[in-house]
């Protein structure tokens, strides 16, 4: 029993309010103002940092962080965590690679050369795979997101470098003579002058957006992640949810692979290390809470922008990378820390 | 109002009393004014329904929270606790209803967490042992010290919050519900440890809803009824039917039991369910269990905690699955049904924790209400707002909710709104059945009356509806049937015309031997 629940809440009028309101336009739009301040401080610092060209570059990077922090926020909304995108995103980009260079089929003595939408398919379908073994050990086996995944983190690189033997495909650009040109368009071509990758990153987030807030898997996401027994008791196929977000981080990760393999035009069995860590950092900077249910499409891209934006100035102003990491890491804990003023001033406020 | 006179006897001396105890949150008065008196080596029991106000005078005496107003005395002195360690140091020690014990430490470890016996070598572990064992002699109970906490039966758990609570040198003990998890002879093990402590001069706080059992035990009895006193009298001079006039009240109108129509075809149907209890336990908390609702038809389901009916609802719901048993909704089986089939169909519950199991904290006033009819506003892919509106609108006027529109958190509802939340919810989705599970926990009386309002009017509509509940005032509003259950079976059914006495006699524990 508690009596407090029974109280009224009574909104504080006049000036209080207000002066409450401009602190809590600020937490919210934090993202948003980071970046900006990121923007202004390498401008003034470094004449090439304020250029169309160079903007279009460093977008190109945030592409990468950014689709697997498309695919994380989901799995934050539902409470989860998904450690394995970095090493999916590498084994994807693996697959595709031995695929562009041919698959030895021994037993028919053929090398099979699939063209380049089949390798998309199939790279794409790798990725949902690996999600659904995500989700299926989590929803069903009920084995901790954070356990499950960190598991399968270690068994896609494992497999990565076994595909590989530890090497590196190179030259991935195909052959005319084989029918298998075109993969270096994803990350490498640029259509009205913008990369690829970031057009791609554009409008998996328009979409991401859009189920969000208009569909009702968006609504079954959000209230399974704020609370998953109040969800279940009203009719929310909670596992079907929770098992589809993590196919969905998957297949993020593995488009995620495609466009690095292909902005590099090489697949290698490391790509993508840690980078699960940058996806989750983008998501937290973003506003989203990591106990679920709280988060939006939009705090996550800017989330992702300001890692980006950040390392990459601090590249063309030329700290070392050691700094680069000190930075990055500080950004995160105040994010989380900001986080936890956020929502802790509103828990404060209820009771 | 006439206090007990005054015992100048050693033992049962006045050791600990409140005066004018008032405790306010916010606008809500849960004790307005109660006097209170704890006799040395005698157990003084306090009485009231759910929201009557003990947990709170339990909570003001062990220093949990502060009164508003009033003052606490002991031993003659006025004090106030600054906290509940304080209170502990000075020899007021709380028993929780829920275990305050690490499952994964042995009862060594628990007895003595936070106050380690230290050497200059580190922790005393041979002395913290040496220590249990004497105060587990003194308990006559044979525990071993190194045992994990997580391997003791219920009943043994508590005793060994009691042993930390006498570790300490605690001469008042507050008991919440102590009982209400045991077997019948764990229970009567308690009891012979409270008159143990009683014969060394322990004081005993004791709150239970098992009537019987805590005159079998108590000295005193105080009744709290919303938060004042009403009655306090010595053991000797009262009896059952005393506790229940003085807890429950004469006047307390929840309204009748809806009336000038037929009832339509049985809508719910239960045939012998066994639901087995959580975690292996062997038993089964639902023990072959049949019940018939027919449409239009209100009934409710009275029972002590842990009397099965929750569980017995959420397996209908879908929530817990049966043994054995079916489950027929408008004379189909819906056993193997998921719960969202289930509501689909026109079956839903109501859950009891609206914020554990009701609610979304992160959504607003409007997406939880929406939330369980997500189907009737999708369009292809697409949710339309103003389907979604024209459902958010509709509930907030047919279930009465104060807000404006539906874009609120939640959190900024009363309890009494929340609850009409989860209700409005489940009725959106326009059932056939619904279930709800102590409806009117931890709402005020005024949203208490509403909700039943509400569904008698529904009922009248052909809605079925079953309510479960631990207050027996609430058995005699809307009710066409009353159905109590004890221990997972139905002991009794009542129509709308029997008394409270009968009803909380059907529930009762079994008399437990002396």
């Amino acid at each position: 029993m508690s009596v407090t629940n029974t109280t009224e809440k009574t909104t504080s009028p006049g000036s209080a309010k207000r002066k409450f309101d401009l602190v809590n336009l600020i937490l919210e739009g934090r993202a948003f103002f980071a970046l900006i301040v990121i923007i202004a401080v390498f401008s003034f610092l470094s004449p090439h940092y304020f250029t169309l060209a160079n903007f279009l570059i460093m977008a190109s990077h945030v592409a990468i962080y950014g689709l697997l922090a498309i695919g994380m926020l989901l799995v934050i909304l539902n409470g989860g965590i998904d450690l394995s995108v970095g090493s999916t995103l590498g084994l994807c980009g693996v697959v595709a690679g031995y695929f562009m260079k041919g698959a030895t089929l021994n037993y028919f003595g053929v090398i099979l050369y699939p063209p380049v939408w089949a390798v998309v398919v199939i790279t794409l379908t790798l990725g949902a795979f690996i999600g659904a073994v995500n989700g299926v050990l989590i929803a069903y086996l009920k084995v901790p997101a954070f356990v499950a995944t960190l598991g399968v983190l270690y068994c896609a690189r494992g497999f990565a470098l076994l595909m590989t033997n530890g090497l590196t495909f190179n030259n991935l650009s195909g052959d005319p003579a084989l029918g298998n040109t075109g993969f270096d368009w994803l990350g490498f071509n640029r259509l009205f002058n913008v990369p690829i990758g970031v057009l791609v990153l554009a409008t998996l987030a328009i979409l991401c957006g859009i189920m969000l807030s208009k569909s009702a898997f968006g609504r079954w996401l959000y209230a399974s992640g704020g609370n998953e027994r109040a969800a279940d008791l009203s009719g929310v196929p909670v596992k079907r949810v929770k098992i589809t977000v993590y196919v969905l981080s998957g297949i993020c990760a593995a488009i995620a692979g495609l466009v690095l393999s292909s902005q590099l035009t090489s697949a290698g069995p490391t790509a993508g290390t840690t980078y699960e860590l940058t996806a989750i950092a983008a998501v937290v900077i973003g506003g989203a809470a990591l106990t679920g249910g709280r988060g939006t499409i939009g705090g996550t891209m800017l989330g992702a922008f300001v890692i980006g934006f950040l390392s990459d100035g601090l590249v063309i102003i030329g700290v070392s990378s050691y700094w680069q990491t000190v930075f990055t890491g500080a950004v995160i804990v105040l994010a989380v820390l900001l986080n936890s003023i956020q929502y802790g001033s509103r828990g404060a406020k209820k009771s | 109002m006439s206090m007990a006179a005054k015992d100048t006897r050693a033992d049962g001396e006045v050791v600990l009393a409140a005066r004018n105890i008032a405790k306010s949150y916010g606008s809500v008065h849960a004790l307005k004014g109660v006097n209170f008196e704890v006799h040395r080596g005698q157990v003084t029991t306090l009485f009231g329904e759910n929201g009557a106000g003990k947990s709170t005078l339990m909570k003001i005496l062990s220093g949990v929270v502060q009164p508003t107003s009033g003052e606490i005395i002991l031993d003659g002195q006025p004090v106030s606790f600054a906290s509940s360690t304080d209170a502990r140091n000075r020899g007021i020690s709380i028993i929780h209803q829920e275990l305050s014990l690490a499952p994964n430490m042995n009862v060594r470890d628990n007895i003595f967490m936070g106050r380690e016996i230290m050497t200059s070598a580190g922790v005393d572990f041979a002395e913290e042992e040496r220590q249990t064992r004497a105060l587990m002699e003194e308990l006559e109970e044979n525990i071993d010290p190194l045992t994990l906490v997580e391997d003791l039966r219920l009943g043994q758990q508590q005793i060994v919050e009691i042993a930390r609570a006498l570790s300490i040198n605690s001469r008042i003990l507050i008991m919440d519900e102590p009982t209400s998890a045991l077997s019948a002879t764990e229970v009567e093990v308690l009891f012979k440890v409270i008159r143990d402590l009683k014969a060394k001069g322990v004081s005993i706080v004791y709150i239970s809803h098992h009537l019987e059992e805590a005159l079998q035990i108590t000295n005193h009895a105080v009744v709290l009824r919303d938060g004042n006193m009403t009655a306090f009298a010595e053991r000797k001079d009262i009896d059952l039917e005393w506790i229940v006039r003085n807890m429950v009240g004469e006047n307390f109108d929840l309204g009748a039991p809806p009336t000038g129509y037929a009832f339509g075809d049985v809508a719910l149907s239960v045939e012998n369910l066994c639901v087995p209890a959580a975690g292996g336990a062997g038993y089964n908390v639902v023990d072959n269990m049949s019940l018939t609702v027919r449409a239009g038809e209100v009934v409710c389901i009275y029972g002590l905690m842990g009397a099965g009916r929750t569980e017995m609802l959420e397996t209908i719901a879908g929530r817990l699955s049966a043994s054995s048993g079916r489950i027929l909704f408008k004379g189909r089986d819906v056993s193997r049904l998921s719960i969202a089939d289930r509501i689909n169909q026109g079956l839903v519950l109501v859950p009891e924790d609206r914020q554990r199991d009701g609610l979304v904290q992160t959504m607003t006033v409007g997406r939880n209400l929406s939330l369980a009819s997500i189907g009737a506003f999708v369009k292809g892919f697409f949710t339309s707002k103003k389907a979604e509106q024209a459902i958010i609108d509709q509930s907030i006027r047919k279930v009465h909710i104060k807000t404006d529109g539906g874009g609120a958190p939640i959190g900024s509802l009363s309890g009494g709104n929340q609850q009409k939340v989860v209700i409005g919810k489940m009725l959106a989705t326009e059932p056939d059945v619904i279930l709800l599970d102590e409806p009117s926990r931890g709402i005020d009386i005024g949203a208490k009356s509403e909700v039943f309002k509400l569904l008698a009017e529904r009922a009248r509509t052909g809605l079925a509806v079953v309510y479960s509940t631990s207050e027996v005032g609430e058995c005699l509003s809307i009710a066409h049937r009353i159905i109590v259950m004890r221990r997972g079976k139905i002991s009794a059914e009542f129509t709308s015309d029997t008394t409270k006495e009968k009803i909380m006699a059907a529930s009762g524990e079994s008399v437990v031997a002396h």
